[in-house]
């Protein structure tokens, strides 16, 4: 599998605190990469890393080839790596379509002005859904929908802009156990679309079942990086937890 | 909200578009049930005062009501933003008086309109700017100009009525109490108002923008939306129709005193919020805010022909605006 991003020695200090210790890791191309780590074990630091909230200490960040310093989520969204927020970052007062375009509306013209063109964004997200898979119609207002389908909306935002790497912020743990079969089935249907999804959870079962790697964090370090197939769910425990070093 | 595991209308064909029929959302809607208030009220008041049910008095309500009506229109945007604007009344004693020292000057009436809609403008933009970049709660912020601009107010006159017009004494009665096809000339601009409006929260970015602000304001930043800039232009656009108001009531009144507007703030704020605008943001129309402000004037005008004492009138009012209100929660649950 290509290459897609690459991150070398990353360090990222906060002060006096060591939140990344020389932590490198590859993005391959269609793959999703289960991240899994204690609360503080450096997750989220890593992954705001790599969506440009955070600049390293040191360390390079390599992209398609290239090194980057980006300068921050909109500077990443524009180098195709875009981000699903744990409270999904949508409005519930508006429709699963106009959540798709926040921001980046259709617009045509009417006589001198230009207005909403709410037919061609209802098509283009009715086609991202259907692509999705899900059931999400793009007129219901986001308020009445199941947490699946919310994120559903989420991560049609993502295809929008033809992301490369989508990275996914706990998208299972507030959701019934039915909702979370519909994303997990959304994840693999963006893999099937050559996407990388990084998949940031605690929830052992979802990652075992639709993540091709595991990368186990701890203290700030990388401590785990191997093929899903090579490892069990124990193991992962084990290194999560400290119980088991490195693997 | 219905409960996260039940999934309505998951079985249904996903380009069938919305499964609610048009009747369903009529009767879902605030501004259906508003009318219905005010034609209850109506018959129920015209059975008590014979006076009521005449079209002098009915045409009378229908005038007093835009004066509330257009400034509902310009506070709609605002509080579908998150935000809320109770320094109204102080922008209309502020354009007020601008009007007046402007034509009392003898300056043309073009003069005067264009410099009380920049007041208007003027005034709103700095109650937006405050709440965007200082980032102060609209509340407080407007609590605070509403009590600059009435002082502002006192010191541009100096205590000082204007009924002097100069040139466009005739002009400036003629359109603000003047008629054009039988109906009071505010009337269009109410009607011109609501169109405007509703166009712009359905079909513009604009509208768009606002109500993702009010829903959610951090995934509005997040989607890149220029969230400041489109909050000042809200208060902005309620400066100006406030700026609009004090055009057609300083016409309508002949003159002009500082007190202009006093007290104006509860009632737009009654109006919008009785036709549907959620005072937590995100929700609001163009049509309610008008059908708001007829059902608050017909209130007024009824008890008052219905012989009950003026003072209860702010009882009333405030009980509508709490069924309003509790009326906004049942919808949401059936939602």
């Amino acid at each position: 599998m290509p290459v897609l991003a690459r991150l070398e020695h990353i360090v990222k200090d906060f002060g006096a605190v060591r939140a990344l210790d020389n932590v490198s890791l590859d993005i391959n191309e269609g793959e999703v990469l289960g991240l899994m780590g204690d609360n503080g074990a450096g997750k989220s630091t890593l992954v705001k890393t790599i969506a440009g909230n955070f600049q390293p200490t040191s360390g390079t960040y390599v992209l398609e080839g290239k090194p980057v310093l980006l300068s921050g989520p909109a500077d990443a969204r524009r180098h195709g790596i875009e981000v699903v927020y744990q409270d999904l970052a949508i409005c519930d007062n508006l429709t699963a379509s106009a959540n798709v375009f926040l921001g980046r509306e259709i617009m045509r013209r009417l006589g001198p002005l230009k207005v909403l063109d709410h037919k061609s964004m209802n098509r283009r997200s009715a086609e991202i859904f259907r692509e999705l898979k899900s059931e999400t119609r793009p007129a219901d207002l986001v308020v009445r929908m199941s947490g699946g389908q919310r994120q559903a909306v989420a991560i049609a935002r993502t295809r929008l802009a033809k992301s490369k790497i989508v990275l996914m912020d706990e998208p299972t743990a507030a959701i019934s156990v039915r909702q979370v079969a519909e994303v997990l089935a959304l994840i693999r249907r963006m893999k099937e679309q050559g996407l990388s999804v990084i998949l940031i959870s605690h929830r052992m079962p979802d990652v075992f079942e639709v993540c091709d790697r595991v990368v186990v964090m701890r203290r700030g370090r990388k401590v785990a990086d191997k093929p899903i197939a090579q490892s069990s769910p124990e193991e992962v425990t084990g290194l999560i937890t400290g119980a088991i070093q490195t693997a | 909200m219905s409960a996260p595991d039940d999934h309505p209308g998951m079985e249904i064909d996903l380009l069938k578009g919305s499964s609610r029929t048009l009747l369903n959302r009529v009767l879902l809607a605030q501004e259906t049930w508003i009318a219905v208030a005010i034609l209850v009220l109506g018959l129920v008041v015209s059975m008590i005062a014979r006076k009521f049910a005449t079209s002098g008095n009915l045409l009378n309500i229908f005038q007093n009501a835009c004066f509330i009506g257009i400034m509902a229109i310009g506070m709609t945007p605002v509080i579908v933003s998150g935000g809320i604007d109770i320094s109204v009344g102080s922008i209309l004693g502020m354009c007020g008086v601008t009007l007046g020292i402007v034509l009392n000057a003898d300056m043309p009436l073009v003069v005067g309109i264009a410099a009380t809609l920049a007041m208007g403008v003027l005034c709103g933009a700095v109650n937006g700017a405050i709440i965007s970049y200082v980032k102060l709660p609209p509340f407080i912020v407007t609590l605070a100009t509403l009590s600059i601009g009435r002082s502002l107010a006192l010191v541009l006159t100096n205590n000082q009525v204007f009924y002097e017009f100069g040139h466009a004494t005739d002009a400036i009665v003629a359109l603000g109490g003047g008629y054009t096809f039988g109906l009071p000339n505010v009337v269009y601009a109410l009607i011109i108002g609501v169109i405007v409006l509703h166009f712009l929260l359905t079909m513009s970015r604009w509208g768009r923008y606002l109500f993702a602000i009010g829903g959610n304001e951090p995934a509005a930043r997040l989607s890149g939306i220029p969230v400041d800039l489109i909050k000042i232009s809200a208060y902005a656009f309620s400066g100006f129709m406030v700026a609009v108001t004090a055009i057609f009531l300083v016409g309508w009144l002949g003159a002009v005193t500082n007190a202009i507007g006093t007290g104006y703030e509860l009632q737009v704020i009654a109006s919008t919020v009785i036709g549907g605008a959620s005072l937590t943001g995100g929700f609001g129309s163009a049509l309610g805010a008008g059908i708001g402000a007829i059902l608050v004037e017909t209130i007024r005008n009824a008890l008052l022909l219905a012989g009950v004492n003026p003072f209860w009138q702010g009882t009333f009012v405030g009980c509508f605006i709490l069924a309003a209100v509790l009326l906004e929660r049942i919808r949401s649950v059936r939602r």
